[in-house]
């Protein structure tokens, strides 16, 4: 318990952005008009994707003869990227047409 | 100075995402919004590889580093720049997926990193609070990978519903075990280091029966949710690496996608709880089998285009079926013929109309469709009464009156598109089958309304023939 707490001292910061942006994220998606929604929900799902960060941190720090840590870090690299790549091209792709039509 | 620069990365990173999401719900903002985001993921991750240290070490491994972001990146934008517009939703599922397995990843390493470390006598990490950004970064990352691959797999066919009695109930004992066995981890994580494994593979099973049993109808709400799943995950990263891009990302994602996922629950008037417990599927089924009744009539393409030429008002109202048989330009068509002879179209946009909310417009979007001939729920049901002719393409529940008439009905209280106020309405459909939700319409069985059976872009092509002929 006291462990716990202690660790919470140690993320106070973190803490206070974690409740924080919980109000910002609700507040800056609630104006939304439903024809976006599909696109805004692609794009949350591309800023998801700053997992990778934590992914290059697993990769970049394993140690050479560590094969679990190696081959699991370079999975979870692809698999961010392609969350991060992917999720921005299509949305982009979708934003694109919307675009187009108010010509 | 490096670790400085790299704070600013991340702190630049952070704030374009908060403004990229903003400008993203604004219509005329949202592609630079799009490309703001990325731009500060970019950065991001650049400052990560080249400037992270921990204890004085940089990061090593360059190759690898650089392998996967090579490979991601092609097959991520081959895939992306490849997917039909009818696809999309699948598309997000799969990277949402993606992102979980990758949250999943990081957290079994870095398990097996505290367990290995404290092995050679090194206890300082193990705090109970570190243990527990852990342990829910894998649950959550693994629950949302698996889910969002079956999601996808519903999507696009592959998966069939699954249920059995007693599911629900599997299900929370499932996530009991699942809390039990991540608590004595936390508690003592080197005597049940076994445990993480089998609370890991729990967690990939869980994801699978959670979204099994839930029906097609269902999914837009939780693919949602599992985004915004595997934004929590993304943020226990940002806990485990003290690093507030992932959090701030993560957690911005987690809110946004929860208060999105309500929205949706809101358009279909459905609580979250029945989503999440997927009682959809077997009651309705035995509702709509004990229900048959009455004959439905058949109409001509001939009649269908003579109506809709002589008509001054004509309401389009697109589906499902409509996504599925890529039927978006054929439709543009038959709206620029009929405008053409004077006919005044329009198009009624259900908020959950197709497969996720904003799914219609996309299409349309996509085929050219002018922006403000597309109308809103509230909008549209005002016109209905003032209009000749209403024509449905693949669309069911959305139409279904029984929403509003039957109390006993699955779908009742959901909002509906008033189409019956009209003078006359032409379904568009491939069969009589029931729809997502399993039950009969009533709507094809009323004396206006007339059944035109196809497939929808075979049924256009025809009808916009038989139009020009006349």
């Amino acid at each position: 318990m006291e462990d716990l707490l202690s660790w919470i001292r140690e993320h106070e910061e973190m803490i206070y952005i974690v409740a924080l942006m919980i109000f910002l994220g609700i507040e800056v998606i609630g104006r939304v008009p439903s024809v976006l929604h599909t696109p805004l929900m692609s794009g949350a799902n591309a800023i998801h994707g700053v997992v990778i960060i934590g992914a290059i941190i697993v990769m970049g720090k394993a140690e050479p003869d560590n094969y679990l840590a190696l081959s699991l870090g370079f999975l979870a690299v692809i698999l961010g990227t392609l969350n991060v790549v992917g999720g921005f091209v299509v949305t982009d792709r979708m934003l694109e047409m919307f675009k187009k039509k108010k010509r | 100075m490096e670790l400085s620069i790299l704070t600013f990365c991340y702190l630049l990173g952070s704030l374009t995402f908060i403004i990229g999401l903003k400008m993203l719900s604004n219509p005329a903002t949202a592609r630079k919004g799009n490309l703001i985001a990325a731009g500060g993921m970019v950065i991001a991750i650049i400052g990560t590889i080249f400037l992270y240290e921990e204890e004085g070490n940089k990061l090593g491994n360059y190759v690898w580093i650089f392998a996967g972001l090579l490979i991601g990146s092609i097959v991520g934008t081959l895939a992306a720049k490849r997917v039909k517009m009818t696809a999309m939703p699948e598309m997000v599922s799969l990277f949402n997926g993606m992102g979980g397995a990758c949250a999943a990843l990081i957290s079994i390493v870095e398990f097996n990193h505290i367990v290995h470390l404290n092995g050679s006598g090194y206890t300082d990490r193990l705090s109970a609070g570190t243990l527990l950004v852990i342990v829910v970064g894998a649950v959550i990352g693994s629950v949302s990978f698996a889910g969002s691959m079956i999601a996808w797999g519903k999507l696009n066919g592959k998966i069939k519903d699954w249920t059995f009695s007693g599911q629900h109930i599997f299900n929370l004992v499932l996530l009991a075990i699942i809390i039990v066995c991540a608590a004595m981890v936390i508690i003592n994580p080197l005597g049940n280091a076994y445990l993480f494994y089998v609370f890991f593979a729990l967690s990939l099973a869980y994801g699978v029966m959670f979204v099994m049993p839930i029906g097609g109808a269902d999914m837009p709400v939780v693919i949602s949710l599992l985004n915004s799943f595997t934004g929590v995950a993304a943020a226990c990263g940002g806990f485990l690496y003290n690093n507030k891009a992932m959090l701030t990302g993560g957690i911005l994602v987690g809110a946004a996608g929860t208060l999105l996922t309500i929205l949706m629950c809101k358009a279909m008037n459905r609580s979250i709880k029945n989503v999440l417990i997927g009682s959809f599927g077997t009651k309705v089924i035995a509702n709509g089998a004990a229900k048959q009744q009455g004959a439905f009539k058949e109409i001509s393409l001939s009649d269908a285009a003579m109506i809709m030429s002589y008509a001054s008002k004509m309401i389009i109202v697109p589906g499902y079926g409509l996504a599925v048989a890529q039927a978006q330009h054929a439709c543009h068509d038959l709206e620029k013929l009929l405008e053409e002879k004077g006919v005044l179209v329009k198009y009624a946009i259900h908020p959950v109309a197709g497969r996720m909310p904003g799914h219609m417009n996309v299409l349309l979007a996509e085929a050219d469709v002018p922006y403000d001939k597309l109308e809103e729920m509230e909008q549209a049901n005002e016109e209905f009464s003032t209009t000749d002719v209403v024509l449905i393409l693949g669309a069911n529940d959305v139409v279904n009156p029984a929403a509003k008439t039957d109390p006993a009905s699955p779908i009742y209280g959901m909002p509906i598109l008033e189409v019956e106020l009209s003078k006359n309405v032409i379904v568009n459909k491939r069969s009589m089958k029931p729809g997502y939700a399993g039950i009969e319409n009533d709507l094809f069985f009323q004396p206006k309304t007339s059944m035109l059976f196809g497939d929808a872009k075979n049924v256009l092509q025809k009808l916009n023939a038989e139009i020009k002929a006349l």
